[in-house]
């Protein structure tokens, strides 16, 4: 019973959460010099005084700030974010088209992350202070270190352009037809229509912008793996391990992994919050069409309706995954009492 | 303490002498820039690295080593400005929040969570853009998304030395809740904060510098290293104009790191003994 309370009361924060959310951006967008207007509207439009007063009917702007707002939480209770400005359709169903795309990366770029993070912590905990465990260690700081938007550029200019073994931005080849559309994953799209060369290029495509996007969480797990391997083997229970003969082989198998990987599921939680903010960067640089690259365009055009449509969106995601992380703890973990 | 740590720290000593060149790079940088980091020369862009230009020149003419050095001053400002500041913001709003502790410190929990879950780049995007680009509005957007992890650590620490028999003590003899929270608590409380500060530097750095790569730093003519970057992008087959400012980014904030990563498993006492 304890842990559906504690679900019921997290997930009843997600609603302040929007309008928490909404209300920031709210404030922001009309309490600053710059005016959606300007940034709209052809110069020859914002000197004729009707035109621009159109254009604040259309979107509201015309009514006091408190009004706009409960005039957009009223509508974002039915579900409707509103029109953006930039591309004059549903904030909805421009996030729908592009938020398939940003998922499928994160999600690759997680696996990465993961795979490698655990992998490199592991073996630079057992040997550690090695010359290996330093390599490693170096790596991972370089991981978190590492400009995203640099490193993107970097693979672009040695794997695409200078030995031209690895594609161009985009999701696919641009001579490739997009797989018919279920999950709106490509990769799994593909696979489902049993189109092995289109799945093969969408994951090729992946995997430059997928390293770059991973790198930083990697870098994280690996050093939280090592140091969290490092304090579980100096405990009681290890030594007991070892009194009874065990090899060092089955006692970090059997006894210290799971124990060590606790730590590890909060920091990926942590990474793949990092990672939905990381996407606007990586995304520009490959071309990639997903929520990023929407966000980024509707910041520079003060689109707000779409910016506070992402926002949203990229919050509930990190507190569901959050959320999840935390359940996933008490399983692994069965001294956690939610309260 | 530090000889003695850098005997024994190899990644530690690399930091310290990354960090430490990049500070005398940036006091000495218009002394040492070959060229003036502003003067164009058309008739000389798109120079690949050669001894008269060891980074190249860029789009106008302008000498990219003598940028990347010049930039090294708006990064390490940018860093400090920001890791200051914000646990500033944090340490008074955190340590608020403990202090009154009950349904204020619920509510101000709360707000600080919904910084923490709101997307911090489209936040600072969003506040840059509306702000307009420059220094100080991409500045303050740090600081708006950077300060409720400072103000977390301060909280506990706070809810915790509250307690003590010193505090006890002082409102026994009459002291006011502000000489309490400012002379007994504030100063045992501060360590844990400005410890995580010092290690967030790199990561702000790396912030600013996508912040700056996006178009939202100081207006052109100013060397920002992640703007550099974005020229890159846009000459994308002069392969010098964005490698050698990305790389500046990067050993900059690989030498804090390495610092960091050093210090994080000194200050931990569990793994203190074999450093």
């Amino acid at each position: 019973m304890g842990l559906l309370k504690y679900i019921a009361r997290r997930l009843f924060f997600l609603v302040f959460l929007v309008i928490g959310v909404s209300l920031v951006v709210f404030v922001i967008s009309h309490s600053v010099p710059s005016d959606p207007v300007l940034a709209n509207l052809s110069q020859r439009n914002i000197d004729n005084p009707e035109m621009v007063e159109a254009f604040k009917a259309k979107w509201g702007m015309d009514k006091p700030l408190y009004t706009q707002y409960f005039i957009y939480v009223g509508n974002l209770v039915q579900g409707d974010l509103g029109t953006s400005i930039r591309t004059q359709r549903p904030v909805l169903d421009d996030l729908k088209d592009y938020f398939p795309a940003t998922i499928e990366l994160a999600i690759f770029s997680i696996i990465i992350a993961i795979v490698f993070g655990m992998l490199f912590g592991i073996i630079s905990a057992i040997k550690r202070n090695s010359a290996m465990d330093q390599l490693i260690r170096g790596i991972s700081v370089l991981g978190v270190s590492v400009p995203s938007f640099w490193l993107g550029l970097m693979f672009l200019l040695l794997f695409y352009v200078h030995f031209g073994i690895a594609p161009g931005p985009g999701r696919i080849s641009p001579y490739l037809k997009p797989p018919v559309e279920v999950t709106h994953l490509y990769v799994i799209d593909a696979l489902l229509a049993g189109n092995w060369s289109l799945a093969r290029d969408a994951l090729w495509h992946l995997l430059l912008p997928g390293l770059v996007l991973g790198s930083f969480t990697m870098g994280l797990i690996t050093r939280t793996t090592r140091s969290s391997l490092l304090e579980v083997m100096s405990l009681d229970f290890i030594r007991t391990a070892r009194a009874k003969g065990l090899t060092e082989k089955m006692i970090i198998m059997r006894h210290a992994l799971g124990n060590a990987l606790i730590p590890v599921v909060t920091v990926i939680g942590i990474g793949f919050g990092n990672l939905l903010g990381g996407m606007v960067l990586v995304e520009t640089i490959f071309a990639w069409p997903g929520i990023g690259q929407y966000a980024y365009k509707a910041a520079g055009n003060l689109d707000f309706p779409a910016i506070i449509g992402v926002s949203i969106l990229i919050s509930i995601n990190y507190v569901v995954i959050n959320l999840l992380v935390d359940i996933l703890y008490g399983i692994l973990d069965p001294r956690v009492r939610y309260h | 303490m530090l000889l003695r740590i850098m005997k024994n720290n190899f990644l530690f000593s690399i930091g310290i002498i990354v960090c430490s060149l990049w500070i005398v790079i940036a006091l000495m940088a218009p002394l040492i820039t070959p060229y003036s980091y502003l003067a164009q020369d058309l008739a000389h862009r798109f120079q690949a690295p050669s001894s008269l230009h060891w980074f190249g020149t860029d789009s106008i003419g302008r000498d990219v080593f003598s940028r990347v050095l010049m930039g090294s001053r708006i990064s390490l400002i940018a860093g400090l400005a920001t890791i200051i500041l914000a646990s500033i913001v944090g340490m008074i709003y955190g340590g608020i929040a403990g202090y009154i502790g009950g349904l204020a410190d619920e509510i101000m929990m709360r707000i600080s969570e919904m910084v923490m879950a709101f997307p911090g780049i489209i936040l600072a995007m969003t506040i840059a853009a509306a702000l307009g680009p420059s220094l100080y509005n991409t500045l303050l957007a740090m600081v708006i998304i950077w300060w409720p992890n400072y103000a977390r650590v301060m909280r506990s620490m706070v809810i915790a030395n509250k307690e003590n028999e010193y505090v006890e003590a002082a409102k026994s003899l009459g002291a006011s809740h502000f000489r309490i929270f400012f002379n007994e608590i504030l100063p045992n409380s501060v360590g844990p904060v400005l410890v995580l500060a010092t290690l967030d530097f790199g990561n702000a750095i790396l912030l600013f510098s996508g912040l700056s790569f996006l178009g939202l730093g100081s207006p052109p003519p100013t060397p920002e290293w992640g703007a550099m970057v974005a020229d890159g992008v846009l000459n994308f087959n002069y392969w010098w104009i964005g490698t050698f400012p990305g790389l500046a980014i990067l050993t900059m904030a690989v030498g804090t790191n390495f610092i960091g990563d050093s210090l994080r498993d000194f200050l931990d006492p569990r793994l203190r003994k074999e450093l």
